[in-house]
């Protein structure tokens, strides 16, 4: 009795070692074949990912539709009605946008309204309060969000000094029309934040972000840390100005104003 | 020793049962949280953490306030504290199991809460919260649970439990500090990026919890053997006067920074506040109230003639505890989001479900505070120790 007991315990003992063995060479073989085909495609890489906006193309609140709801129809936002709503990329007016009004502001200027997203801080304060790393900063500056590790604790939405996130407070599928489902992209549950994320599954396929693709060259989306990139080019032939730079979170999102 | 806390008067026993049952109720109530997402609460995109975290928040100092018993009698040796030491380390317990269900409450996926333990994140005071908050009441079960037993069987109290209790009395400033810097190291939240709003908490916890606790000490007389020594008594609510003085003046401290610099982003939320901006003046009553009663609670506990009597004691530490609840748990919350990252004003209020939440939390820490408070006065009953018949001369 002891002695089988002994011998079933030692076989379910090798057994599950050589499993462990067989799938931890299974995940190796499988990361190196992903790896060697991601390669091949043309994925868009860089070492600072940064955008630039001509805020002068995008000023009324048609356009910054347009490029809302390219944004929210690749990523499955629902469109919630009310202060429990969730919004990756939206409109304000100069004084939401900038807080640093000035008196007697040119009239243009006063009545233009301006598209806010994720700002992608360098020194990310949502990145740093996350208790779980459910919110991380890439290599390349991007600041993304694992939505199956994220406790919703919401720590993140306090953190944020340019209030870019948004907590699912109820089922978001209830809000989004099943059959118009991008289906490239996850859908989301409730309890969980959420927030732009500079289209990191668009870039992995060699594809620019929705909102520039859909602004028609207003909005602008390269390398910051390449000196001939386009985003580099626009900074230093235009004035630019970015949200709270006092706050010294470094954002990765200029507006030329 | 738990023994003790199955044998009680039939009020004790409707008490327990009126408790079972309020949890029960808002056990419902927060199913349905769970089924529908905390879209059943007032918070909103802007105002993303509210009554819950608001209440975690104010128990922290209620957490905290058993120092101000354990923190004489260890290091001063007042020994006029020696009977009221366990109940400070009992009502830390209710008090941390309370904080802790306030954040389960509120997290929107509780079934992951564990990833703050798998995937521990030093960068992250949340995690740190956690540590202290537990290891607070780890600390206050042993050597709470350890005192007592060794009153109980009439030996001294073990000697690794003193260094606890050493341990325990810095651990307790820690659990305040690290609750405060969980909003004060966040920029652009102008109403908490300030260095004083530890001090505040730690300032407000020593005048708020006392009181708590010396309410309930004065209820537990009520209804037990037990006596609290009178000097003992009167020394508490001393320390109590001296934190709400401080408690007060760094407010005072806030409001002259704010308003001398002239600096909007800093004036911004108390205007908010206490006055009301672009026609949202939702809490300006509360905290005028607030700001009434606690000066009102000052003027009764400051001369020792009114502090000292007795009678009046009770309404002192009521209205202070009036004050301070709506300063942290209403105030701090909704002033620190408003104005929002837009410079907009977000009006947020509990629903009813909220509170009914709110309400099973609560009255779970005050079934684990009964039923700790029950069996320490039956030690002492059965030890002797405190008892009405002993001190008659008093009173």
């Amino acid at each position: 009795m002891n002695h089988t007991r002994r011998n079933f315990l030692k076989f379910a003992g090798l057994t599950a070692a050589g499993l462990c063995v067989a799938s931890a060479g299974g995940a190796l073989a499988v990361s190196g074949a992903g790896s060697a085909i991601r390669d091949d495609e043309k994925i868009l890489k860089a070492k600072r990912w940064a955008m630039v906006i001509d805020a002068k193309r995008v000023r009324t609140k048609e356009t910054i539709d347009t490029l809302a709801k390219a944004c929210h129809a690749a990523h499955n936002v629902p469109d919630i009605p009310g202060k429990q709503n969730i919004k990756w990329l939206w409109a304000a007016s100069f004084e939401e946008a900038f807080d640093q009004p000035n008196n007697y502001m040119d009239e243009g200027l006063e009545k233009s309204l301006f598209p806010l997203l994720c700002n992608h801080c360098t020194n990310a304060p949502c990145v740093r309060v996350c208790p779980t790393k459910a919110t991380y900063k890439r290599a390349d500056g991007i600041v993304a969000m694992d939505y199956h590790r994220c406790i919703g604790c919401r720590y993140c939405m306090a953190g944020c000094p340019f209030g870019a996130r948004s907590f699912n407070f109820m089922e978001p599928r209830l809000h989004l029309d099943l059959a118009a489902l991008n289906k490239e992209f996850p859908t989301r549950m409730r309890g969980v934040v959420e927030k732009c994320n500079f289209c990191v599954e668009r870039l992995a396929h060699g594809k620019q972000p929705a909102c520039v693709e859909a602004s028609q060259g207003a909005l602008v989306f390269g390398d910051l840390s390449d000196p001939a990139s386009e985003v580099r080019k626009l900074l230093r032939e235009h004035y630019t100005i970015r949200r709270k730079p006092s706050l010294g979170t470094e954002p990765g999102v200029y507006y030329i104003i | 020793m738990l023994e003790k806390a199955l044998k009680g008067s039939p009020k004790y026993y409707i008490w327990i049962g009126f408790l079972l049952l309020v949890i029960l109720g808002g056990s419902g109530i927060y199913l349905m949280q769970l089924m529908q997402g905390l879209t059943i609460t007032g918070m909103s995109r802007d105002v993303s953490w509210g009554f819950y975290i608001a209440q975690f928040t104010y128990l922290v100092g209620l957490a905290a306030s058993g120092v101000m018993i354990v923190l004489p009698y260890y290091f001063h040796h007042y020994k006029k504290f020696k009977d009221l030491v366990i109940f400070g380390e009992f009502m830390a317990i209710g008090a941390v199991v309370m904080c802790l269900g306030f954040i389960v409450v509120d997290i929107g996926q509780p079934q992951r809460m564990l990833n703050v333990l798998l995937f521990p994140t030093p960068n992250s005071i949340l995690f740190w919260d956690m540590v202290v908050l537990n290891g607070y009441l780890i600390l206050n079960v042993v050597v709470g649970w350890t005192c007592l037993e060794a009153d109980r069987q009439h030996l001294p109290h073990p000697k690794w439990s003193k260094t606890l209790a050493y341990v325990s009395i810095v651990w307790a400033f820690s659990i305040h500090t690290v609750t405060a810097f969980l909003y004060q190291g966040l920029p652009g939240r102008h109403y908490w990026l300030t260095a004083i709003l530890a001090a505040r908490f730690l300032a407000s916890a020593f005048c708020s919890g006392p009181a708590i606790l010396l309410l309930v000490i004065m209820l537990t007389q009520k209804v037990s053997t037990f006596k609290a020594n009178v000097e003992g008594v009167a020394t508490l609510a001393k320390i109590i006067t001296y934190a709400m003085v401080v408690n007060v003046f760094f407010f005072l401290l806030e409001v002259f920074t704010a308003f001398y610099s002239g600096i909007p982003g800093h004036m911004h939320s108390i205007v908010y506040l206490f006055k009301g901006v672009d026609g949202h003046a939702e809490l300006v009553p509360f905290m005028w109230t607030a700001a009434t009663l606690g000066i009102g609670s000052l003027c009764l506990l400051i001369p020792p003639k009114l502090r000292d009597n007795l009678k009046i004691l009770p309404w002192s530490l009521a209205i202070l505890v009036i004050a301070t609840w709506i300063d942290k748990g209403l105030g701090l919350l909704i002033g620190g989001f408003n104005p929002t990252p837009f410079e907009t004003i977000a009006p947020y209020w509990p629903t009813g479900k909220e509170l009914i939440v709110s309400l099973m939390i609560y009255a779970i820490g005050a079934l684990v505070v009964t039923i700790l408070f029950k069996v320490a006065t039956e030690v002492k009953e059965e030890t002797g120790a405190s008892q009405k018949e002993a001190v008659p001369a008093e009173n």
